[in-house]
């Protein structure tokens, strides 16, 4: 039986990007919060310059709860399972994923949020692809702008503005939508590469510029500035410039006195009473089973773990699970379209052996509409990127271009000349929702308390493939003007588990097509908030991470500012 | 591992005392001429060889031998030999990678009988041409008798073979740092000035383990796994 517990105001399934964050502001409202975290706190001296321990090893993800449900994935519910991966890309721990990501924080730009109607009018209906489920957004960029400028200080995002008040500054993204003002802190500093590569950019003609990032380019908010010291990626911060919120707004929101950390609680259903209203949370902490009662409930896990708790959560006033009276939950699933990338060779060294992803050089020229497609197949655009970022087993692993075998004296001496000199970009795309890419709790496989894991049924279709290779192409165009002696396009791929879900409890003011609200509340259980990319309805050609965290302290601050009606 | 000083402590001079134990054990197979069994070269060289973790000592020969292959010793520099590739697997067999025990109880001995079949000795006793013919032959999924096909086990072999020569030398690999001074990474820093990004910056090798910084020393990840 499990252990009733004293009735909360507010539970938070989650303390990872957008749990992490919802909780500063009702904490700061005034409200008792508990956040259930599955992993635990780690500290900086955790965060140690391993690449194989990071990532290759999957640590600190490896003795976590995520890699015990890793989704199932087909590419279309006729085809064979995908090979399972044994690691699952997202991590438990207090800050969750926020830990060691990459930390690129980007605004959505204006079109993401009405790709529908700027479709129309600019090319007609038809152009929308066949069987894509996407809607506009319930609001615009001007909506959310506050709810940016809030987390960017607060978790302290660095950048170049392109963009105050309508006034363009050319040093920033002249493409992006009008903020209220400057980032909290200049950029990260640029380095001898991709200063190259923005030279390069602007013989094309192109708007290169510095990209936003959840880290310290200086001291801020009594953090160190960045150190640069090439372990960041999937690694952790050890002077804690990375702006998880594990350093940030958890333990502001714990010096409020309000806010109860609860670590290694493994949440198994969200419970609802008969009058279709969420009572608490059941979660187990090693042997022991715990009801967490509570007059509201922040669901805040992930993409994946949002949709299978929801649908393992049944009741009678909830038969196909929790708020799936309209059948929504785990439709208008996407992840993102950034698999194919291209790899480039140069002649000489490019010395991108230290720094870190977000230390790089971003073009928006072909991301969103920001240019005609008229005479194209294809909507949407892609983010162009290049970074300083490079450890010794991933150059040994580096493409040999068709120069060299994979082993060997020869291949040893291609890497021994080549090791710094080979790049490779990442490129996001806009990635829809269609009818038939979808998740689901998977019929046999199952994680040890016996609950089924989520399954992916989803593949990128012709409006993603064509992208790809637009972009691809122009990403190689740019690799060439800075001097690049061979180039190579890597594939599509298909849509398994990934860092950037996004969908399953899709957010919008009709209840038929959308799970959540425009405020992040369920349709069908009024004291249920939804946070993460799963409400987010289109992609963006970049990082989910700071467009769901600003979703999240909108809809904490919604909460905490509808107390009595939402709450009862 | 204990080298008097605090427990779970990697002081340099632990790491050196390891280091050396691998160094006995790359030592065996690399005086090895062709022809030589590996009991005439235990014979001769048996206080020489370190400790395995997960191999047998025959496994280890037959690995060590793929390995030197996989990455050679050449005028251009020391291999996977030097950089003990195979005691990196052996200990990681023992600890993060033992999942594939099995496999490369299997592989490994498929390897030596594929050998036998197609050039009449054991794998380590083959002329380094006959032993890149039989693992092109794994390679291309053309040599015969291994569960799951050889091309499977040839590619696990060359990316544990890849991390071993790589890694940092915590995991008993990259000794003396073989494999990041072969393609001159500078090496683990806890801070990277402005300059040390230049295009032309070409920043001191440190020859350091992250488990040698004393911020990490007391954190380090369980004995060589």
């Amino acid at each position: 039986m499990a252990t009733n517990l004293r009735k909360t105001d507010v539970v938070i399934i989650g303390l990872g990007a957008t749990g992490g964050v919802a909780a500063l502001p009702l904490a700061q409202a005034g409200l008792d919060v508990v956040g259930l975290e599955a992993g635990t706190w780690l500290a900086p001296a955790d965060l140690s310059p391993d690449e194989l321990r990071n990532n290759f090893r999957g640590w600190p993800q490896s003795v976590q709860k995520a890699n015990r449900e890793v989704p199932t994935h087909r590419s279309s519910a006729t085809a064979p399972y995908s090979p399972r991966p044994a690691i699952h890309p997202m991590m438990n721990a207090v800050g969750g994923t926020t830990l060691h990501y990459w930390a690129q924080s980007w605004r959505l730009n204006p079109w993401d949020f009405e790709v529908v109607s700027e479709t129309r009018r600019r090319y007609g209906a038809a152009r929308l692809p066949k069987g894509t489920t996407v809607e506009d957004w319930p609001f615009g960029l001007e909506e959310l702008e506050p709810y940016y400028d809030k987390v960017e200080v607060e978790i302290g995002v660095s950048g170049q503005a392109g963009n105050i008040g309508g006034k363009i500054d050319p040093r920033g993204n002249i493409f992006e939508g009008a903020r209220a003002r400057a980032y909290p802190m200049p950029p990260l500093r640029g380095t001898g590469f991709t200063e190259m590569m923005a030279g390069a950019a602007r013989s094309l003609g192109w708007h290169p510029f510095p990209g936003p990032a959840a880290i310290t380019s200086g001291r801020y908010d009594g953090r160190s500035g960045c150190v640069y010291h090439g372990f960041c990626n999937r690694g952790g911060c050890h002077v804690s410039a990375k702006g998880s919120t594990a350093v940030t707004t958890i333990p502001k929101a714990q010096r409020t006195k309000r806010l109860t950390v609860v670590t290694e609680a493994h949440v198994t259903s969200i419970d609802a009473d008969s009058q279709g209203r969420v009572s608490g949370v059941t979660y187990r902490k090693g042997t022991e089973e715990f009801f967490q009662p509570a007059a509201a409930v922040l669901l805040a896990s992930y993409t994946y773990e949002n949709t299978r708790l929801l649908l393992l959560s049944k009741s009678s006033a909830f038969p196909k699970g929790l708020s799936n009276n309209h059948g929504q939950v785990g439709r208008h699933y996407f992840s993102h379209n950034q698999i194919a990338t291209v790899n480039a060779l140069f002649p000489r060294n490019l010395n991108t052996w230290y720094g870190l992803p977000a230390q790089g050089m971003a073009v928006d020229d072909w991301a969103d509409d920001n240019f005609d497609h008229g005479g194209l197949d294809f909507i949407g655009g892609g983010n162009l990127w290049v970074y300083s970022d490079r450890r010794p087993i991933a150059a040994a692993n580096m493409s040999t271009f068709g120069r060299a075998p994979r082993w060997g004296a020869q291949w040893k001496a291609f890497i021994r000349e080549n090791a710094d000199r080979g790049n490779t970009a990442y490129l996001q795309r806009t990635t829809l929702p269609y009818e038939d890419n979808y998740l689901d709790l998977d019929p046999t496989v199952k994680d040890p308390l016996g609950f089924p894991v989520c399954r992916i049924t989803a593949d990128y279709k012709d409006n993603e493939r064509r992208l790809a290779d637009f972009i691809q192409d122009k990403m190689v165009q740019w690799y060439r003007a800075a001097g690049a002696v061979v180039t190579e396009k890597t594939p599509v791929g298909t849509m398994g588990p990934t860092t950037h879900a996004y969908g399953g409890t899709r957010m919008g003011d009709n209840p038929d097509t959308n799970v959540v609200n425009r405020w992040g509340f369920s349709h069908e259980v009024p004291n249920l908030g939804i946070l993460g990319a799963s409400v987010m309805g289109t992609s963006g050609a970049r990082n989910p991470t700071l467009t769901a965290q600003a979703l999240a302290w909108r809809t904490a601050e919604h909460l905490s500012q509808n107390w009595k009606s939402i709450a009862g | 591992m204990s080298d008097g000083g605090q427990p779970g402590d990697l002081s340099r001079r632990a790491l050196l005392g390891r280091v050396s134990a691998a160094g006995a054990f790359v030592a065996l197979t690399e005086v090895l001429p062709p022809g030589t069994s590996v009991a005439d070269a235990q014979t001769r060289r048996s206080p020489a060889r370190g400790p395995l973790e997960a191999l047998t000592p025959a496994e280890a020969v037959t690995l060590e031998a793929i390995a030197a292959r996989l990455i050679p010793t050449g005028p251009d520099g020391p291999g996977a030999a030097e950089a003990g590739a195979a005691i990196y697997i052996d200990r990681a067999l023992a600890g993060a990678l033992a999942n594939f025990r099995d496999a490369y109880r299997a592989g490994l001995a498929s390897v030596d009988a594929y050998a036998r079949g197609a050039k009449r000795a054991p794998f380590a006793q083959l002329s380094a041409a006959d032993q890149d013919t039989v693992l092109a032959d794994m390679e291309r999924n053309t040599a015969t008798g291994f569960e799951g096909g050889s091309a499977s086990f040839f590619a696990l072999v060359l990316a544990h073979t890849v991390q071993g020569t790589f890694c940092d030398p915590f995991y008993g690999g990259n000794r003396n740092f073989a494999g990041w001074d072969l393609i001159a990474y500078p090496g683990v820093r806890l801070a990277v000035t402005a300059d040390q990004q230049n295009l032309d910056a070409k920043p001191a090798a440190t020859h350091m383990s992250a488990y040698d910084y004393s911020m990490f020393s007391g954190r380090k990840p369980a004995h060589g796994h």
